[in-house]
């Protein structure tokens, strides 16, 4: 699984942060979203693709390995 | 939340016989306080996109599922400015009272709403959990020393978001009866737009004051931030003014009426309320939160929102400028995402409700939220194991009327 997350388009609400903070942050001066792990290991995945889910800003991609 | 607003009461008399066209907003059924409006659970079965005649008689669209309130709120071509033509204003208006970037789209909203992200930053509000704890921990000593019955809306619901945000803001709690008093006016249906208008101008003024008094002696507070920014030429002092009007408005309805009705619905659920009291497991007091959001979703006038180009949903075509309105509720009771979703059932897991919205405007005060309700719920309820209503719940004058729904009055008694 390969992960992005587009700052541009974060509104720093922080689902992803409660959900995975093995994996995503926030800036301190802004809130904004940073990516800690572009490839997350296997038991996080799944919360992963929920923190994609939930994010309201679509700020969160995830591709699948195939 | 949003624009200030009145509703006509309009009860829905449901469908105007002569048009076919329900009326939003729709009544509750009596004795269901928690859940929404029958009208609206059957609309959703239905004829989930359909349209609703609001007050002033326009028509806009109705979107009641789930999926698609997250697809359109989400989307980039629905705008929640409300100087547009065609938005769904919730009360009449003279344009001068909107609140900040609530109401603008990005980039002006994604500008001014990163300004202050990072105060609201989910690990810069967890280091706040000792101090609201000790808030909390400090309301309920002082109201197990006063008198019994009392009421919890006075005595803690509103105190503890209050405290909250003024220690953030930097805003004197001293003057939470100025505040409050006019951040109720300016969300009242039942005032002229004069009035609300009114209430505006003095929040306006009070901001503006107190960033002058920060000016000169800069705190480490939120205001101050801000008004580090308006020197810096960042912002205008106005659009700072208007923001700490919104921050200092926003969580206080909201998370109040969460705190009481929250309180009513688990002393109706005493199972569910046993479950609340008998853990300290922080996962199972958050996941009780999230359920609760979803069950209750206190911000009950619906989102807002005006359509920029045409846009297919559901079969049909939304047209560039056409209105909008998004009932969160019903879509927190979707059974196609929540199993019998009209259970209040704190073990699930809740957490895709939709009771802070969705989309970029989605609750900008959400972790603090969280913190508060965490906070309270495994708190209020331990402490005073034998609180109860002191009248019966179907008697509460609740909040049907109001932007944010809950509670006018609690009695409760230990
Ligand atoms: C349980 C409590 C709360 C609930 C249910 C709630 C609900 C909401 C909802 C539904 C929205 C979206 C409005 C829209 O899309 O039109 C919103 C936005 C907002 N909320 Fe909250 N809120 C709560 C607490 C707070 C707190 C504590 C704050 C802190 C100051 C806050 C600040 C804001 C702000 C600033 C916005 C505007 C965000 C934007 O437009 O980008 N809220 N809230």
């Amino acid at each position: 699984m390969k992960v992005t997350a587009d700052q541009n388009k974060c509104c720093g609400a922080g689902n992803c942060v409660l959900l995975v903070p093995e994996v995503f942050d926030q800036r301190e001066e802004d809130g904004i979203v940073v990516l800690l792990d572009e490839e997350p290991p296997e038991h996080l995945r799944a919360a992963v693709r929920e923190a994609s889910d939930m994010c309201p800003a679509s700020a969160i991609a995830v591709h699948e390995d195939t | 939340m949003g624009e200030p607003m009145t509703i006509t009461s309009n009860p829905a008399e449901d469908r105007a016989a002569d048009s076919g066209i329900l009326s939003f907003p729709m009544d509750r059924a009596a004795g269901c306080p928690f859940d929404p409006p029958p009208r609206l659970q059957a609309q959703q079965q239905e004829e989930p996109l359909s349209r609703v005649r609001i007050w002033d008689g326009s028509t806009p669209w109705f979107v009641t599922r789930h999926a698609d309130q997250r697809a359109l709120l989400g989307d980039p071509r629905v705008s929640a400015d409300a100087t547009r033509p065609g938005y769904p204003r919730s009360a009449p208006s003279n344009g001068r009272n909107n609140i900040s970037f609530i109401l603008m789209d990005d980039p002006e909203h994604a500008r001014l709403r990163r300004m202050v992200t990072g105060s609201f930053a989910v690990k810069r509000v967890q280091a706040m959990r000792p101090a609201v704890q000790k808030i909390v921990d400090d309301l309920i000593e002082e109201m197990l020393a006063g008198p019994n019955p009392v009421d919890l809306v006075q005595a803690f619901a509103l105190p503890v978001p209050s405290l909250v945000i003024c220690e953030l803001l930097g805003v004197p709690y001293d003057d939470h009866d100025f505040f409050q008093r006019n951040s109720s006016a300016l969300v009242k249906q039942s005032l002229s737009v004069e009035e609300r208008t009114a209430a505006h101008g003095a929040l306006l003024t009070y901001l503006d004051d107190l960033m002058g008094e920060k000016l000169a002696h800069p705190a480490d507070d939120l205001l101050s931030s801000l008004v580090t920014r308006v020197k810096d030429g960042e912002l205008s002092r106005n659009e700072a003014a208007q923001m700490g009007v919104l921050l200092l408005l926003a969580g206080h309805e909201t998370t109040a009426n969460m705190i009481a009705l929250g309180t009513v619905a688990l002393l109706e659920h005493p199972d569910q309320l046993a479950r609340l009291r008998d853990t300290d497991d922080p996962k199972a007091i958050a996941a009780a939160v999230e359920e609760l959001l979803r069950y209750l979703n206190v911000t009950h006038s619906g989102r807002r929102r005006v359509a920029l180009e045409d846009i297919e949903v559901a079969g049909e075509v939304i047209r560039a400028g056409e209105g909008i309105v998004f009932p969160n509720e019903i879509a927190n009771r979707d059974a196609e995402v929540f199993t019998d979703p009209d259970h209040l059932d704190l073990g699930r897991d809740a957490r895709r409700h939709v009771a802070f919205g969705f989309g970029v405007h989605q609750c900008l005060g959400q972790p603090l939220a969280r913190l508060e309700l965490q906070v309270v719920y495994s708190t209020l309820y331990r402490r005073v194991p034998t609180l109860r209503l002191a009248t019966e719940a179907e008697k509460l004058p609740y909040k049907h009327d109001g932007a944010v729904y809950g509670v006018y009055e609690l009695p409760v008694a230990w």
